[in-house]
């Protein structure tokens, strides 16, 4: 099962929606993991979207290739990771006109740092779809020290960066791609209480 | 009249204090005898004689010690202050605003001379005679925004304006109540104030929002808001939190009086008119409880806000866990007589605190 | 305390352009310097028109920088409730009169990429201060103007001669049309769509973007509205207990303020939303004319915005 009902929470949280097809003279997709599936769902809706549609997808490790390459994209790419595919998904938007609709899907991580490559593009991040499959894990950012930490799925965690013990936010910033991470034990260091999963 | 400006410190052996007249004129944020969130505003167009709200930008005894106290900021931690590049222009009138206000409110203190666009400022405390050209970054040795605010006491939030919304686009922000410029830059005004619990519920942002967007050119406003800060640490970030948060817990009945004070923001707004930005300067004064306590009226009415105030915001202001040292300390100067009605001290009128 | 600001000047050019617009120069009338401004941003005038005060709204045409002087310009409109014609007949050289602070509501969004500017008769004139704005800081700006005739072309020259290369003119009577369609598409990420003319034109602008898949927040527009006479009715204003009659050629909001109550306003042209006023019971039919309302509160019979709008029934009772 790859959706999740995240807990209503503050206005900085983002919300996640349902792809749908808009009218555009371009449509990039960009998904990784289980958001194909929301590809594939909305590539159903509108049979037509994909003549004039760019896919980028990052399988990590799901096996969604082959559907996704049948749908018949007017461009295709497979990559190996997020970092990987950076420079190509900062192309699509430098060669996109005014029209593009752009569609996220999957992870926070991955759809947090592709919004925000289309935001510097200057699309505005209400025009920008996201659906939210697969894992849960959050993009952390330390406040203190500024560091990114991937992947987070527990609450409290350690920065990869400073190894401060951190508690997990639902303040998020859209310009960092990234959840606030704030030091859990600085009014009595040492006391870290044991770890547990953020929707736990 | 001639400010005496203090030799102080807001870290390591917080030798900051308030002199006698700066006790008197201190932001006392209640104007009754409980609290809770409302939408404040009144217009920004003076106020008392030597109030805080007399000059459009107030300076007083603190100036010069919290220029150091940001200067050291912003050498340790640059990211305190930004400006994403759209907002340059209104870095430029939030620039010509301060001068023009500080040099006409302070003239003995601050000079500004226009022949066109070839400014000369002169910042007589800080020892700054510069010469530059209104409009052209490369004639000053910061960006607008931040040179000025490098010369003007309180944090800026410069605020841009569209889609009916305003978005937190660029800022100077070394004395905040624990909160991230870097973190909370680019968002808007819905979003920066997502973590504040209950208001949103109240529709206090909604109508905070509406009121702002239509605050106009030459029509500035204020409001008061407050939190409580263990030490005069001017510098209460989230980034240092791990270095300052162990502070809260070294407070004890016999140094409380003069260790917590009270944090009150004066929030003011302006309408930029070259930008159609907003600026939202938030200046912060501290105070310790001894020495609010020497006002009658004060001593009685903060007992009483702190012991009704609802748990949720004495968690969120951070002071839940040292509210009870803080009552124990408080109902001593509250004997049970009514107060006058606003924030002045009322020294004349209020009765003297009954033993 | 309603409105913005107020500044006295004195009218210190007079200059009509063709048979439809004439231009006006303000300077203070105690010699200072006006405000700078923000290109798009508009001044409301007081006229004394015969014992009846007219507020109108008009954009800052001359340079957001130059604070000697503001300029604006007036479209005569016959058919109006007499503002446009009082400017055009009434306002002399010398005349002293009172206008706002620079209010602004169509405002450029300075991280555009690009600005396009759609512009339909008068409604050149915001454009003409957001064209001098942006040139002051090498901003990247295309204008489309369509106008009825070369006669009545305001300021066209003045744009061609300037901007040779960024200026766009069509002229109806000569049948050229802007090709909409044609140039949204394939403009570059980032840019910004600013109309400004006709109703007409301001739907055709908005639907052919969203059409084409350009974001809200992308899309500018301002409408000069004035209020439009109508029936006359009776209105209950319980906060104040008054009962007062709206005429023909006066709005709600200035019968109010005929009367002594205190609405607040700004643009006094149904956009930005100051006089939203409550309304505590009806038996009729609103005329909504406004831009700020959306189609649910419209048809809610809960709100109200005086400024432009008006009402046909036998009751209506306000919370003003």
């Amino acid at each position: 099962m790859s959706k999740f009902d995240f807990p209503t929470s503050i206005l900085s949280r983002p919300v996640y929606g349902t792809l749908e097809p808009r009218p555009g003279a371009a449509h990039l997709f960009i998904a990784d993991a289980h958001g194909a599936e929301a590809i594939l769902d909305v590539a159903g809706v509108d049979t037509s979207l994909m003549a004039k549609a760019h896919v980028i997808y990052l399988p990590n490790g799901e096996g969604y290739g082959d559907a996704l390459r049948a749908l018949k994209p007017a461009k295709y790419y497979e990559g190996p990771s997020y970092p990987a595919s950076v420079q190509r998904i900062r192309k699509a938007f430098a060669d996109a006109k005014m029209g593009l609709q752009v569609y996220l899907a999957g992870t926070e991580g991955l759809i947090g740092q592709a919004q925000n490559e289309a935001m510097q593009a200057g699309i505005p991040h209400t025009a920008i779809q996201t659906e939210h499959r697969g894992s849960t894990a959050r993009r952390m950012q330390c406040v203190h020290c500024k560091g990114i930490t991937e992947n987070v799925e527990t609450d409290p965690f350690v920065c990869a960066h400073c190894g401060l013990n951190l508690f997990v936010r639902d303040h998020y910033s859209r310009r960092l791609a990234a959840y606030q991470g704030v030091c859990i034990d600085a009014e009595d260091p040492g006391n870290v209480p044991a770890a547990k999963g953020i929707y736990e | 009249m001639t400010i005496q400006f203090n030799d102080e410190t807001f870290r390591d052996d917080y030798s900051f204090y308030n002199s006698d007249r700066a006790i008197k004129r201190f932001p006392f944020p209640f104007h009754e005898d409980s609290y809770m969130y409302s939408v404040n505003m009144e217009q920004h167009r003076g106020g008392p004689v030597d109030s805080i709200y007399e000059k459009r930008f107030d300076v007083d005894e603190h100036y010069l010690s919290e220029m150091r106290d940001r200067a050291m900021v912003l050498a340790d931690d640059p990211l305190r202050c930004q400006s994403l590049p759209h907002m340059t222009l209104a870095g430029w009138d939030l620039l010509e605003l301060i001068m023009v206000s500080k040099s006409e409110d302070y003239p003995d203190l601050f000079e500004l001379h226009r022949d066109g666009n070839k400014w000369r400022w002169i910042n007589k405390p800080m020892g700054i005679d510069d010469t530059f050209t209104f409009l052209d970054e490369a004639t000053l040795p910061y960006g607008p925004m931040e040179y000025i605010t490098r010369q003007a006491q309180g944090d800026f939030a410069v605020l841009d304006q569209r889609d009916d919304n305003l978005w937190m686009d660029a800022g100077m922000i070394t004395t905040q109540a624990d909160w991230s410029l870097d973190f909370d830059l680019g968002m808007n005004f819905f979003e920066w104030h997502a973590p504040v619990p209950l208001a949103h519920e109240k529709g206090i942002f909604i109508r905070a929002l509406k009121f702002l967007l239509n605050i106009q050119q030459g029509a500035p406003a204020r409001r008061l808001n407050w939190t409580m800060t263990v030490n005069p640490l001017l510098d209460t970030s989230p980034e240092n939190y791990h270095k300052w948060g162990v502070q809260k817990t070294e407070i004890a009945p016999e140094n409380l009086g003069s260790k917590q004070h009270l944090r009150v923001e004066l929030q003011t707004f302006f309408r930029l008119p070259r930008s159609n930005a907003l600026v939202f300067p938030i200046r912060c004064y501290l105070c310790s409880f001894q020495d609010l306590m020497t006002v009658p009226k004060w001593g009685r009415r903060l007992h009483r806000v702190i012991r009704d105030l609802p748990e949720e915001l004495a968690t969120y202001k951070g002071f839940i866990d040292n509210r009870p040292m803080m009552l124990d300390y408080l109902s001593k100067f509250d004997d049970g007589q009514p107060t006058s009605d606003g924030i002045w001290p009322d020294l004349e009128t209020e009765p003297a605190l009954k033993k | 305390m309603s409105g913005a600001e107020k500044i006295a000047v004195k009218v210190t050019d007079v200059v009509p352009l063709n048979d439809l617009v004439t231009r006006f120069k303000f300077e203070r009338t105690d010699g200072g310097l006006l405000p700078t401004f923000s290109g798009g941003a508009h001044t409301v005038v007081e006229m004394n028109d015969g014992g009846i005060t007219r507020l109108n709204p008009y954009s800052l045409m001359s340079d957001p920088m130059d604070q000697s002087a503001y300029t604006i310009s007036v479209r005569r409109d016959d058919e109006g409730r007499g503002g446009s014609l009082f400017m055009h007949k009434q306002v002399k050289v010398g005349d002293e009169m009172v206008i706002s602070y620079p209010v602004n509501l169509f405002s450029l969004d300075l991280r555009a990429r690009k600005h396009l500017f759609i512009a339909g008769g008068i409604g050149i004139t915001p454009f003409l201060a957001q064209v001098k704005q942006l040139e002051r800081f090498n901003g990247n700006w295309e204008l489309h103007y369509s106008c009825r005739s070369e006669a009545l072309g305001s300021y066209v020259g003045e744009l061609t001669d300037h901007h040779p290369n960024e200026t766009h003119i069509y002229y109806d009577d000569q049948k050229q049309m802007i090709d909409l369609a044609h140039l949204l598409d394939g403009q570059p990420l980032g840019t910004h769509v600013y109309v400004c003319g006709p109703k007409g034109m301001i739907d055709w602008v908005r639907k052919t973007a969203a059409a084409e898949g350009w974001p809200r927040e992308a899309i500018h527009y301002e409408e000069f509205l004035a209020p439009q006479p109508g029936k006359p009715f009776e209105v209950k204003l319980a906060i104040s207990n008054k009962i007062i009659q709206v005429g023909e050629s006066e709005s709600l909001l200035e019968a109010m303020e005929r009367e002594g109550v205190d609405a607040p306003y700004l643009c006094r042209g149904g956009a930005c939303g100051q006089c939203e006023t409550d309304v505590i019971d009806y038996s009729g039919n609103f005329i909504h004319r406004d831009h700020w309302l959306d189609d649910a509160e419209h048809s809610s019979g809960k709100k109200i915005m005086p400024c432009v709008s008006r009402f046909e029934g036998k009751t209506l009772v306000l919370d003003r």
